[in-house]
């Protein structure tokens, strides 16, 4: 994990700039103090910061995220497409916790799970004694603030253990909603949740299709992409790292460690939350079994399985996962396919504990030939 | 050396790649049919048992309908709605199945047939799943069910509890909406005809500890309702046995299966004559039903000792489908509107009575009422005291009524007085 590999560099200040090192998260062992390359930043012209920012692989990416469901079918838009970057989005929160704050939280599902209980409680569903029916432009907005809320306390409840501790307490967090949610008739409905939780019709655009559904999803994702980029290169962005790595010199140094660690689970909230509600519009449905632990677990595998120490790796784990959940199917017999599921993600881990931004880095220098240029060092 | 090392690394990767497109575009010139079912979660046996009632259906085709060779496209669940849906949406959206049998559980049957509204084209056929809202609410124009569901079960053992002197009773019963279908299905008839549900206990599904209920239960009843499936009704006769109690036990269609009849207790002979009811039952003595006991048996070598319930759910639904395909001569076109008129005037004799289909397309079929009865060898089986056939949706009431009463639930329907 980067924090380990940052103690390392620390450790041995040669191997700070080495290509295989490659610190993604800019450390403030650097030559700059943490806060000047954002204050010269601040002085350069926003163009100029664009260019120097995007480099060729940014726009072939982006031409082929826009240009996906041009050639896509229905299906592999919606079920592949649009499932993965909402399931990246909840993956991309326990990353930014995981990975640039060190707590690793098994409860970024059940965060996740707020959001889409209370859009059905808010907004339209099956079960009509419930839901309010307020409109989306209301009810969105109050599901993703209440579930930052229910982060921040989830938060607040668990930062003062640390390593498995944490992953317990979350973990007991949320298996306790999930039962809450089963049991609970007079706000969740039970075992049978909400039906009918269907995405809105903005300005005439019906987002349950699913170009439109898509193209939302993606705009979510990327937007949290960027934020999560953005902030690691914050002064927040920054304590926080500096928390992950000694959090005793970092109160030393007059840091508020706690109330870091609580913003970091409050920011990590507001992603799941706007992943919640993709998925139960992608779902058109919530109940007890989207918040089990089976699929609290699954975040924690995305993640992992792509790699947390870029925010990318998110993105990336969620689709190899979509694509192993969905055709593991057809590659082997019936009765074994999660036999297949189960060992790609053990060779992943096996062969790269960094997952498959790991994998890549090392395969890299393999299939560069000579005559390419060198990329420039970060 | 160094470049050739690094050509094979790409040769490799580009290779690898392109298997995997050559292998998603065969094409084939067979029907298919995709075949959803549980084969992970806790209803991963019940789910491949389903499986192997749908093969048998195929298999007693020889693999053929309408002409055509059938081939099932074979996608699973969790028991969750959300996956039912995902791997439905993947056999008719990926791989283009025109017809689309399954799944397995309630919940799913709702999500299922929500979603066939958006994919008018595909006919969609029910697998095992039994909940009264998937064809009685807001129902799909190209969903079907052949087998009756969780209420339908019920029907007829209201009267034959009350004939075995059961006047008041206490209920206990999962909370979920298979309970509560099996339950309206129960008390329907037995609080028209004068019996009273003292009180209702609903667990939530899975519970180890059933001391709170036990201590709620009542000293003035004449027997028990039990609605649990498998280890909790164990555990509950276990923990009820070793409390003391003693009133006998009417139960629901999956309550007094196998695992009930090996209970090994000190209560054991007090199991005798508890009745329950079910579409099918294991000791049918008729002539279909020990023949598709055999076709099982001869088929599946790794299968249960006798088909299951699911099997048999998945067996009727995917025969209906296959003798439909043979009715229109494979002929799908013009959006399936003549596969689905055969599907609509189905009617054929299954291995437990007839199989035909109401308005709504769900099945009306025969519900047969069993009590637990030793064998010869000492061992305990469920024998058919009573069938009760041609049993509707409506449970024997008529439309009005029915609606007046409304779908079940924790609190429909209600007689504590």
């Amino acid at each position: 994990m980067s924090a380990a590999r940052w103690r390392r560099a620390m450790n041995n200040p040669a191997a700070v700039g080495s290509a295989a090192l490659r610190p993604v998260v800019p450390s403030p062992s650097g030559p700059r103090s943490p806060t000047a390359p954002i204050a010269e930043a601040g002085a350069e012209s926003f163009a100029g910061r664009l260019r120097r920012a995007v480099q060729p692989h940014h726009i072939v990416v982006a031409l082929a995220l826009v240009l996906y469901p041009v050639v896509a079918s229905p299906f592999f838009v919606y079920q592949i497409g649009a499932q993965s970057l909402a399931l990246g989005l909840i993956a991309l929160s326990l990353t930014f916790l995981g990975g640039y704050g060190g707590m690793v939280s098994l409860a970024q599902m059940t965060v996740a799970g707020m959001a889409g209980y209370l859009v059905a409680i808010f907004g339209s569903s099956s079960a009509a004694a419930i839901s309010l029916g307020w409109p989306w432009w209301l009810g969105v907005p109050l599901a993703i603030a209440g579930a930052t809320a229910f982060a921040a306390a989830v938060g607040w409840l668990s930062v003062r253990t640390e390593g498995i501790y944490t992953i317990m307490i979350t973990l007991a967090i949320g298996v306790a909603f999930f039962y809450l949610a089963q049991q609970n008739y007079t706000l969740f409905n039970g075992f049978q949740g909400f039906n009918k939780v269907v995405a809105p019709t903005v300005a005439g655009i019906d987002f349950r299709q699913p170009l439109p559904f898509y193209l939302l999803t993606l705009a979510c994702a990327l937007a949290g992409y960027f934020f999560v980029k953005h902030l690691v290169r914050t002064p927040f962005g920054i304590a926080l790292q500096g928390i992950r790595d000694n959090p005793r010199r970092m109160h030393a140094l007059g840091f508020a460690v706690t109330a870091h660690r609580v913003a970091a689970y409050a920011v990590a909230g507001l992603l799941a939350g706007v992943g919640g509600v993709l998925m139960v519009w992608y779902n058109g449905r919530i109940s007890p079994g989207s918040v089990n632990t089976g699929a609290m677990i699954n975040i924690l595998i995305i993640a992992v399985l792509g790699g947390m120490r870029h925010p990318i790796g998110a993105f990336i784990g969620a689709i190899v996962f979509v694509l192993l959940q969905n055709f593991a199917i057809d590659l082997v017999d019936r009765e074994r396919f999660n036999l297949v599921i189960g060992g790609v993600f053990l060779l992943i881990v096996l062969f790269s504990p960094d997952g498959l931004l790991g994998l890549w880095a090392k395969l890299r220098p393999h299939l560069q030939t000579p005559t390419s240029t060198p990329r420039r060092q970060a | 050396m160094i470049v050739t090392k690094r050509l094979w690394a790409r040769s490799v990767l580009g290779i690898a790649a392109g298997l995997a497109l050559a292998g998603s575009a065969l094409a084939q010139e067979t029907l298919k049919i995709g075949l959803l079912a549980t084969l992970e979660g806790p209803f991963a046996a019940p789910g491949q048992d389903g499986m192997r009632g749908a093969d048998l259906a195929l298999k007693q085709k020889n693999g053929m309908a309408g002409g055509k060779k059938i081939e099932f496209v074979k996608v699973s669940s969790d028991a969750t709605p959300d996956k039912a849906v995902g791997a439905t949406r993947k056999a008719v959206e990926q791989d283009k199945v025109p017809i689309m049998i399954g799944p397995l559980s309630g919940d799913e049957g709702i999500a299922v047939k929500n979603y066939a509204k958006t994919q008018p084209g595909v006919t969609f056929i029910n697998g095992a799943s039994g909940a009264q809202a998937t064809t009685l609410l807001d129902p799909a124009p190209n969903f079907f069910r052949f087998n009756t569901e969780g209420a339908q079960w019920m029907v007829g053992l209201g009267e034959h509890a009350l004939a075995k002197g059961y006047k008041k009773t206490f209920l206990i019963a999962e909370d979920y909406g298979f309970p509560y279908s099996q339950v309206q299905g129960f008390m329907a008839s037995y609080c028209a005809k004068g019996g009273k549900v003292v009180d209702k206990a609903w667990v939530p599904l899975g519970t180890k500890d059933y001391a709170s209920v036990i201590a709620k239960i009542p000293k003035d009843i004449d027997a028990l309702v039990v609605v649990l499936g498998g280890s909790d009704a164990v555990n509950f006769l276990t923990q009820y046995e070793q409390a003391g109690g003693n009133k006998p036990m009417v139960g629901g269609s999956i309550t007094v299966d196998q695992t009930v009849l090996n209970f090994k207790g000190k209560r054991r002979e007090s199991l005798l004559g508890t009745a329950s009811a079910g579409p099918m039952a294991d000791s049918l003595d008729n002539a279909e039903w020990k023949k598709f006991v055999a076709d099982y048996k001869a088929n599946f070598k790794d299968g249960f000792p006798s088909p299951s319930l699911f099997a048999y759910l998945y067996y009727i639904n995917t025969k209906a489908v296959l003798d439909a395909l043979d009715t229109v001569k494979g002929d799908l076109s013009n959006g399936q509107k003549a596969y689905r008129e055969a599907l609509q005037k189905t009617r054929f004799t299954g291995p437990a009575g007839e199989v035909k289909i109401d308005d709504n397309r769900n099945g009306v079929g025969t519900t047969y009422i069993t009590e637990v009865a030793k064998a010869a060898d000492g061992s305990f089986y469920n024998k058919v005291v009573k069938s009760v056939p041609n049993i509707s949706q409506t449970l024997g009431l008529s439309k009005a009524d029915f609606d007046k009463m409304g779908l079940g639930s924790r609190d429909v329907p209600d007689c504590r007085k």
